[in-house]
């Protein structure tokens, strides 16, 4: 189909991507490319906003001043990331607030991984290093994307996010060199984020109705498959240095792939959640539907008080 | 315990239980580009009050770190003024808290510039810098919400009408100040008083808001008599370093 | 009830003293005041920047890419304009 009834338009479009030359706003696009960016732009952009909730749980109960600072800067920065990436969608011609209206109205999609609980300090660890250490394993491979804004905020995001999984990673060498319990602590936060985590990069390629398209378009340069393969390659030497046993009884080096091999992810349980049956998808929602609604007020007191104004100076 | 060390305390508490209110938030903004500004705000808060609870540490510490001045002392050590403990309402609840609160500790950190305590000093200049971007974008606020819409007008007017009553104790002293104040190292929070009237009334005016007339005052937070509010923002500060004693984080 | 969306505005920033601005993004606020502060906390928590500049995006006014190849590319074989267009012997420093 592709190679056939090509209009001048797409052919030139076609061969920017193959010269790896990025597309940029104005454009001229196939509506197809425009929607899967829209697309897979305001589903990043919501998972950052919603990703600040489950670590914002523990900001208040964060153990030390140092703690609470970090762990602040840190989801602030998700929000400003979310801002990065709402600014790239809306050169698409998609508006913010439509964006966030599908993403209370639950009919917008974000990171599965971010509904599930927070439930002791550790899992402040295990989220900035393993949740933030698959998040920046995607990211780094986005910022050669081949359309232009996105490609430049996943740059801007990625140098911000380097001390995310660091911090994260502190935080559990901490642990595992503190105290019984706190070793506990660590290793059971490990045991319910692992497999969430591989979860994050998505269906397996088989299965995955998006991936060939959107590689082709160079959106995505690396498929589910291989990402979620370098994270663990990453991930495992990361967890046996400081003594934490990774939950999976199939786990196993393959000198032949250079990698290591892994059981069988439930994907049940991931279609589960990402269909809105997780542990905490009502919560996340109804939090952000909350601030949304909370700041309706607040949105049309500032936008009266600019008209006011201008109309001030007009006259 | 010495009157330095003391000073210290009811400056850094401030700071962070204020810190900690706006942290509650973080997240939860009522619009996103305003959540990363209170996050801001909240950053800059905890930071002072560390920097403050380092040097009480010094000062009179007994051994104690500076976390465990900060988060290992019973509800009635705490001297914070009952203002910052106030629980954080609306968005127009928020600012109004913020923007009483600013209007003092800009000229507070002023005049703590001139303090014989050279440490003082030093935290007062990084401090200013601070918190006249707080007060700038609280003000703001204060005047968008105020000549907003009616709804806006009616909310921040409620707000400052329940926060006045908290507004003197910011101006309170007692001989943990007058000593201090002899040597020049503490603020004479009176003289203060001329001042803060002049720069909040004239951002009220833009705002279109009145200050409410009756002169209900409460103080107590300074001596540790507190409103019922500080309790559970210390059972959640404390939770960590009372549930798990004596570990590293 | 619906309200307006805030409108965007572009952001440039001045990195340090004798760079001039540069664009870096856009954001979304009520007013001019309003967005110099949001691009302060948006865009210069890391000490990025000593100058902000916003425009509201509808005030920009962009060339059609259409056109891009009749703009621009007539520049491209005017190569005389480069000084490596020109032969200089060697030996020839400074010029």
């Amino acid at each position: 189909m592709k190679e056939i009834n090509m209009t001048a338009l797409e052919q030139l479009f076609q061969a920017k991507i193959e010269k790896d030359i990025k597309i940029e706003p104005k454009d001229w696009m196939p509506e197809a490319y425009r929607k899967t960016l829209i697309r897979q732009i305001s589903q990043h952009a919501h998972s950052e906003i919603i990703g600040m909730l489950p670590e914002g749980n523990w900001i208040t109960r964060a153990p030390n001043l140092r703690r609470k600072a970090v762990l602040l800067a840190k989801v602030q920065d998700e929000a400003g990331h979310g801002q990065y990436l709402y600014s790239a969608m809306e050169t698409l011609g998609e508006s913010r607030d439509k964006s966030m209206a599908d993403l209370i109205s639950g009919k917008a999609k974000y990171s599965s991984i971010f509904n599930y609980p927070t439930l002791s300090w550790a899992d402040i660890g295990a989220v900035g290093w393993l949740v933030d250490g698959a998040a920046i394993m995607n990211q780094v491979a986005l910022c050669r994307t081949s359309y232009g804004p996105y490609a430049r905020a996943m740059v801007r995001i990625c140098k911000e996010e380097s001390f995310h999984q660091r911090q994260g990673f502190e935080i559990m060498c901490t642990l595992m060199k503190g105290s019984k319990e706190q070793r506990e602590m660590a290793q059971d936060a490990m045991n319910r984020f692992w497999w969430p985590s591989l979860m994050m990069f998505g269906p397996s390629d088989a299965d995955s109705t998006h991936s060939q398209q959107s590689i082709d378009w160079k959106v995505k340069r690396y498929t589910n498959d291989e990402l979620r393969q370098s994270f663990i390659n990453a991930s495992v030497p990361q967890a046996e240095l400081i003594g934490l046993t990774i939950p999976d009884k199939d786990l196993k080096w393959n000198e032949a792939k250079g990698g290591y091999d892994f059981g069988p992810i439930d994907w049940e349980e991931f279609r589960q959640v990402i269909s809105g049956n997780g542990p905490c998808n009502a919560e996340r929602i109804a939090a952000r539907k909350q601030a949304d609604d909370n700041g309706q007020w607040v949105r049309e007191a500032a936008s009266a008080f600019a008209e006011k104004r201008s109309a001030k100076k007009a006259s | 315990m010495n009157s330095l060390y003391k000073y210290i305390l009811r400056i850094a508490d401030d700071s962070l239980i204020l810190g900690q209110r706006l942290s509650e938030l973080c997240g939860h903004g009522p619009i996103i580009e305003e959540d990363i500004a209170l996050t801001n705000i909240a950053l800059d808060l905890i930071g002072q009050a560390t920097s403050l609870y380092e040097y009480a540490a010094i000062v009179g510490g007994e051994g104690k770190t500076a976390d465990d001045i900060a988060f290992l002392r019973f509800e009635r050590e705490y001297v914070n003024v009952l203002l910052v403990e106030q629980p954080n309402g609306d968005f127009g609840m928020t600012i109004a808290r913020q923007w009483f609160f600013d209007s003092f500790r800009v000229l507070f950190y002023d005049a703590m510039l001139e303090s014989t305590d050279q440490q003082l000093a030093a935290i007062a200049e990084k401090s200013l810098k601070e918190t006249k971007y707080h007060w700038k974008h609280s003000s703001e606020w204060l005047v968008r919400l105020g000549d907003g819409t009616d709804e806006s007008h009616d909310r921040v007017q409620t707000a400052i009408n329940y926060l006045h009553r908290y507004v003197d104790e910011l101006f309170f002293m007692d001989e943990v100040d007058t000593a201090l104040i002899t040597e020049g190292i503490a603020v004479d929070l009176a003289s203060l008083k001329v001042a803060f009237d002049a720069k909040t009334s004239e951002v009220m005016e833009m705002a279109t808001l009145s200050f409410p007339t009756n002169n209900w005052k409460q103080v107590g937070g300074r001596v540790g008599k507190h409103t019922e509010h500080l309790g559970h923002i210390l059972s959640e500060l404390q939770y960590m370093q009372r549930a798990y004693p004596n570990m590293e984080w | 009830m619906s309200t307006k969306e805030w409108p965007l505005w572009e952001v440039f920033i001045r990195s340090k003293q004798g760079l001039s601005h540069k664009h870096v993004g856009s954001l979304h606020a009520p007013d001019a005041e309003m967005a110099v502060s949001n691009a302060r906390d948006l865009y210069t928590r890391r000490s990025e920047g000593i100058s902000i500049w916003v425009v509201e995006s509808s005030q920009v006014f962009a060339n059609d890419p259409a056109d891009s190849d009749p703009l621009f590319e007539p520049s491209q074989t005017k190569i005389y304009r480069h000084p490596t267009f020109y032969e200089v012997p060697d030996g020839i420093e400074h010029m």
